[in-house]
């Protein structure tokens, strides 16, 4: 039987693989700087006003004897972290420090610049953003491609995707030209709720957007409780990303990212059983 | 046993590596170099006009209730200040402190701390936030720092209200190691920024700036300066210590601590 052959479609517009790799730059450099930021003050707390005494985590160093250990601390479980989280570097070279050299931007602690590096990146990140969604909602790429249709939401057709996605199966034909629910549930729910969420507790932090906008304040429950949740929410995007690369290349690495640099995604006729 | 290099993990993990190394030193050569970090830091221009464009400029920081202030509030930067002069004051309970008003006024002024309480006041209850990342809840009650302007009478040149403290957070040769900050007049106008003189009901601490702080509230803890002892109205700030308008800026800080 001859293969049958595969098929290149357009599948990301210019504005989609922009923002995209835009997005990946800004956000990278947004963690690694941001978890420099948060060595200033390794710990977290809800509501308004820090309780030094009782943080709900914390990332620290402590000293007993003549030995050091890093200690993360969430809720009332201590756990040695030594050599990533708390006290890391080189055996012999180690630094009490919250993240890890290779885990931060700039990789020694420095609030000032690392505050530099974040503000600068926040503003590309939302100006990003904001072109998304006004080309995405302009041009119908989010109604058309992104919300999902009554048919996506049938209940037989979510167990039938989450049962193929499970068995990492993946569509082909006609089916493979458009995102299934699940796509369409985790691309929406990043770019409509994860995202944003990024930005309005990054802005419930800044004491003059307080005066702006308190009832930001009040929404996200205090400024401590809104450090929280940035910090929480930059973990959640960590996760997507994680999940997403795994996906990505589980459903052809080259394939995908070529979509996602030239447009052009190849999609394999029904039938082929491969 | 092959060398890690040989195996296509082993392979695939010394590429990420290299490619770790490359980013993170590139990332720490761009931190280092003035102008890179420079350009970087121009997001503070645009955080500052979009803050201004979209907060009332006496939009008021949010005020709380008694029962929110912290049991707990921390002492930051100098907290017991060594100069003799200010170890004199604190011997003396602080009365013969005076408080210099003077550059571009009408009339500089000398206050003790009783002329001080005499001036219009304000109390509030405000949520101190520290560039760190912790907050703490106080109740200030000071002078209003606008009529205590207006009584100097500010001469038209004038844009900036510097503050100069008398403690050095990191002492210099050069005096550039003395704690200083500034504000605009935006923010020296604006009703919740006064000098305190009472925290939680009592005198100010020393550890909390004695005898007079200054709370700007809508910025961030490394601008609300101790142990203040002269307010000096300047056209710019170009020629005081390291010429960024704070301590703290001159050691790479934004100078608009509201975000």
């Amino acid at each position: 039987m001859a293969k049958p052959k595969t098929m290149l479609v357009y599948r990301h517009a210019g504005v989609t693989r922009a923002t995209h790799w835009i997005n990946v730059l800004a956000l990278t450099l947004l963690l690694m700087s941001g978890l420099n930021i948060f060595g200033a003050h390794p710990a977290l707390y809800w509501g308004q006003k820090a309780t030094f005494a009782h943080p709900w985590l914390s990332i620290t160093a402590e000293t007993h004897g003549n030995s050091t250990i890093g200690v993360t601390q969430i809720g009332g479980a201590k756990f040695d972290t030594t050599g990533v989280l708390g006290y890391s570097g080189k055996p012999g070279a180690r630094q009490p420090v919250a993240f890890p050299a290779w885990a931060t931007v700039p990789s020694y602690r420095d609030l000032a610049d690392s505050r530099h590096w974040h503000f600068f990146f926040a503003w590309l990140f939302v100006l990003n953003g904001l072109v998304y969604w006004l080309v995405g909602l302009a041009g119908g790429h989010i109604v058309r491609d992104l919300v999902p249709t009554r048919a996506d939401i049938r209940p037989t057709n979510l167990w039938h995707e989450v049962v193929t996605h499970a068995k990492l199966k993946f569509p082909k034909g006609e089916e493979a030209r458009r995102y299934n629910v699940l796509q369409k549930g985790a691309y929406l729910g990043v770019a409509l709720v994860l995202l944003p969420l990024m930005v309005a507790t990054g802005l419930t932090m800044s004491p003059g957007f307080n005066a702006a906008a308190p009832w930001l304040l009040d929404l996200l429950g205090g400024r401590q409780s809104a450090r929280t949740l940035h910090f929480l929410a930059a973990w959640a995007i960590v996760a997507f990303v994680l999940l997403h690369l795994f996906m990505v290349v589980a459903s052809g690495t080259w394939n995908n990212i070529r979509s996602m640099i030239t447009g052009r995604y190849a999609i394999v006729p029904d039938g082929d059983a491969r | 046993m092959s060398a890690p290099t040989t195996t296509r993990r082993g392979w695939l993990k010394a590429a990420s590596a290299a490619a770790g190394g490359l980013w993170l030193a590139a990332c720490d050569r761009i931190t280092a170099n003035p102008k890179a970090i420079g350009f970087l830091q121009s997001a503070e221009g645009l955080t500052r006009r979009a803050q201004r464009l979209v907060a009332d400029r006496k939009a008021l920081a949010h005020e709380y209730k008694a029962s929110d202030i912290s049991g707990d509030f921390r002492p930051n930067g100098s907290i017991d200040p060594a100069e003799p002069d200010y170890r004199a004051h604190v011997a003396q309970g602080f009365a013969n402190y005076r408080l210099v008003v003077d550059g571009l006024v009408e009339r500089p002024l000398s206050l003790s701390l009783a002329d001080l309480r005499a001036l219009p006041s304000r109390t509030q209850i405000t949520r101190h936030d520290c560039v760190e990342g912790w907050s703490s809840i106080a109740k200030w009650h000071g002078a209003r720092l606008g009529p205590l302007l207006d009584q100097a009478g500010l001469k038209p040149q004038a844009r900036y209200i510097v503050f100069h403290c008398a403690d050095s957070l990191e002492p210099q040769p050069d005096g550039s190691g003395q704690y200083y900050e500034s504000i605009d007049l935006i923010d020296a106008y604006h009703p919740q920024t006064i000098l305190a003189y009472a925290m939680n009901d009592f005198a100010l601490p020393v550890r909390h700036g004695a005898p007079i702080r200054l709370r700007v509230e809508r910025q961030l803890g490394y601008k609300q300066a101790k142990y203040i002892m002269r307010v000096e109205a300047v056209a710019d700030f170009a020629h005081i210590a390291r010429g960024k308008g704070g301590f703290w800026e001159d050691r790479g800080y934004e100078w608009y601590a509201g975000i």
